[in-house]
């Protein structure tokens, strides 16, 4: 990590980093069982539900039981195929997210840390500000000038997310670039891209990993609030910030449709952010060299 | 240090007028003419030209922009579209609702985050400081809308304890009840935002923790909250006080959820109303209203990083890079 490790007891470092790397199998463990859950229960709705979608049978707002596991919302419609609907949009709404600030985000951060004055000046400026605006505001902007789509929800998260990409993969980039072994590659005739490729991108990809999993859990938040504010997939598609928003008058006369989205949110968003955290810990180089 | 905060003058003044033309622009990108909302259904097209005449969509683009810019300068943000009410006097209006909520919520999150946030690190191996750290891990996963829901059923529906909503019609002239009506949302952003800034609080401080300046310090005979107050302080608030700038001006319009779980008439619902009317006038005043306030916040920051760490004052901007 710092130019200092050498200097240090060995064999402290090493208990801790092996004692880091076993908890961070942990956390990995707990969280993929979560977010796998919810994958999981995603992955079926394509093939299966309870019930059909516009099936209102149900009654209005039965309580959980009679068939209907976590009973009906308020036109009749059943609740537990609502959520495994959810699940899948969740899913999505992270997933497209993320892919969307990955490959605009790394491609801008590598291009500004390889600009120079005024260029990577600008282009910094530029993020800074991008950054400070709140996710959802830019999403709103999107989500308005197109229609109120899912796709325009990915779309619109996914690019105000790869400004926090883009700013990542610049510090990081520019931090491998100031090694000495990018010194040493170049000085022995590496080419650029070879690089880029053999020594930039491989020492980037643990730190990049972790932020895009996080980035993740913040976009199927983002989606959950645009989907609340009714900016989100249209009707009958029951997002979960839909559902919320349609409960939300019935909340304590039947809590049911106001909690369930809501728990599968924060598991989905717990899971997901313990996988960083334990990838984070098993993936951080500085760890991995010193295995023995 | 007058260099400097003339070079950061004039880099905010450049931002500014840079973020004014990015936004007139893409607001002209955007599909569907603001003269629709105005006409109603079926209307004829005399009907839409003289609406856009009215509200001078018609003219060309720099022409446009020149005459926004000129509204700007004498400190005019503009008429609505929809409501032909000058925008200036309502954002002015809703900022009396946002500035308060805001600020209240960020100073409550700061009180709650920073206690927390050290604790979760000095005391990482208790069980309360793995309590901390698995609180705030939760308070990040937690949809701001959903927890606003919950506490409005259990604090206003069921305790009835204060009110589930609204803001009262005159504002702060009853400072009572504007204040009641503030406090769950207050509560329910300071604890979404405290969640995330905990995480950084403590991470920072386990920087400070494990760095030689404070077992030098320690070694040297300073007790280790003497250590801690002169130097763990000050290195540690440099990080921390970069994430405390987006933080607030993040919150500053991403308060529009909760507004709109509260009914609460701030800026951040007039930007969703225009944004839906496709107001130009309003969306653009809110949008450069808040990048102002987003480009003074950054500032703020910046230059409380540069008084608290000499090391930064050589460079134009501090802290993220």
């Amino acid at each position: 990590m710092t130019g200092t490790d050498a200097l240090e007891p060995a064999r402290p470092k090493n208990a801790a980093r092996a004692g880091r790397r076993v908890r961070g199998t942990a956390t990995l463990v707990v969280g993929c069982v979560l977010a796998g859950a919810i994958a999981l229960l995603a992955l079926v709705s394509l093939f299966w539900l309870p019930f059909p979608a516009d099936d209102t049978s149900g009654g209005r707002l039965t309580g959980p039981g009679e068939g209907h596991l976590l009973g009906t919302d308020k036109l009749g419609r059943d609740l537990f195929t609502q959520v495994m609907t959810g699940s899948r949009i969740a899913v999505e709404a992270g997933l497209g997210s993320v892919l969307i600030a990955a490959v605009i985000g790394v491609t801008l951060g590598v291009l500004a840390a390889f600009a120079q004055g005024w260029l990577d000046d600008t282009l910094s400026a530029f993020l800074d500000i991008l950054i400070a605006f709140p996710t959802l505001l830019l999403a709103m902007l999107i989500v308005a000038a197109r229609s109120a789509t899912l796709g325009s929800a990915v779309l619109a998260i996914g690019l105000a997310q790869s400004a926090v990409v883009a700013r990542l993969a610049r510090i990081l980039v520019k931090r491998v670039l100031a090694q000495d072994y990018i010194t040493a590659a170049r000085t022995s005739g590496t080419s650029w891209p070879r690089t880029v490729l053999g020594h930039v991108l491989p020492n980037i990809w643990p730190t990049l990993v972790v932020n895009l999993a996080l980035q993740f859990g913040l976009a199927v938040l983002a989606e959950a609030g645009l989907s609340y504010l009714g900016l989100g997939a249209p009707p009958p598609n029951a997002s979960w910030g839909r559902m919320l928003q349609e409960a939300q008058a019935t909340f304590t006369t039947a809590p049911a449709g106001a909690l369930a989205p809501g728990i599968l949110l924060v598991l989905l968003v717990i899971g997901v952010n313990l996988i960083a955290d334990g990838l984070r810990d098993t993936l951080d180089p500085a760890t991995r060299r010193r295995r023995t | 240090m007058a260099r400097y905060l003339l070079r950061r003058l004039v880099f905010l003044v450049v931002s500014l007028a840079l973020a004014s033309v990015v936004l007139f622009v893409l607001l002209r990108l955007l599909p569907g003419d603001p003269a629709n909302a105005l006409t109603s259904v079926g209307a004829s097209p005399e009907q839409i030209a003289a609406a856009r005449h009215a509200i001078g969509s018609d003219k060309p683009l720099p022409e446009q922009f020149t005459h926004w810019l000129g509204q700007l300068a004498s400190g005019d943000l503009g008429t609505s579209f929809v409501s032909s009410l000058p925008v200036g006097p309502e954002v002015s209006a809703r900022l009396d609702v946002t500035v308060p909520l805001t600020l209240a919520a960020f100073v409550l999150a700061v009180l709650i985050a920073v206690p927390a946030g050290f604790v979760a690190a000095h005391k990482r191996h208790t069980w309360y400081g793995a309590l901390l750290s698995g609180v705030s891990q939760l308070g990040i996963a937690i949809p701001v809308f959903w927890l606003g829901m919950i506490f409005i059923a259990v604090f206003a529906l069921n305790a009835g304890w204060l009110p589930a909503g609204g803001f009262p019609q005159d504002g702060w002239s009853a400072p009572a009840d504007a204040i009641r009506s503030l406090v769950l949302p207050v509560v329910t952003i300071a604890l979404v935002m405290s969640a995330s800034l905990i995480r950084y609080v403590r991470s920072a401080t386990l920087d400070v923790l494990g760095s030689d300046y404070l077992r030098t310090a320690r070694a040297l005979g300073s007790s280790f909250g003497g250590a801690m107050w002169r130097h763990g302080l000050r290195n540690a608030s440099v990080p921390v006080i970069s994430v405390l700038g987006i933080e607030l001006a993040s919150t500053l319009l991403g308060a529009v959820v909760v507004e709109s779980v509260y009914a609460l008439p701030g800026l951040g619902s007039m930007l969703a109303t225009g944004i839906a009317q496709h107001d130009y006038p309003v969306i653009q005043g809110v949008l450069f209203v808040s990048t102002l306030a987003v480009l003074l916040i950054g500032f703020a920051a910046d230059l409380v990083q540069r008084i608290i760490d000499p090391r930064l004052r050589g460079r134009l901007s501090g802290g993220a890079r």
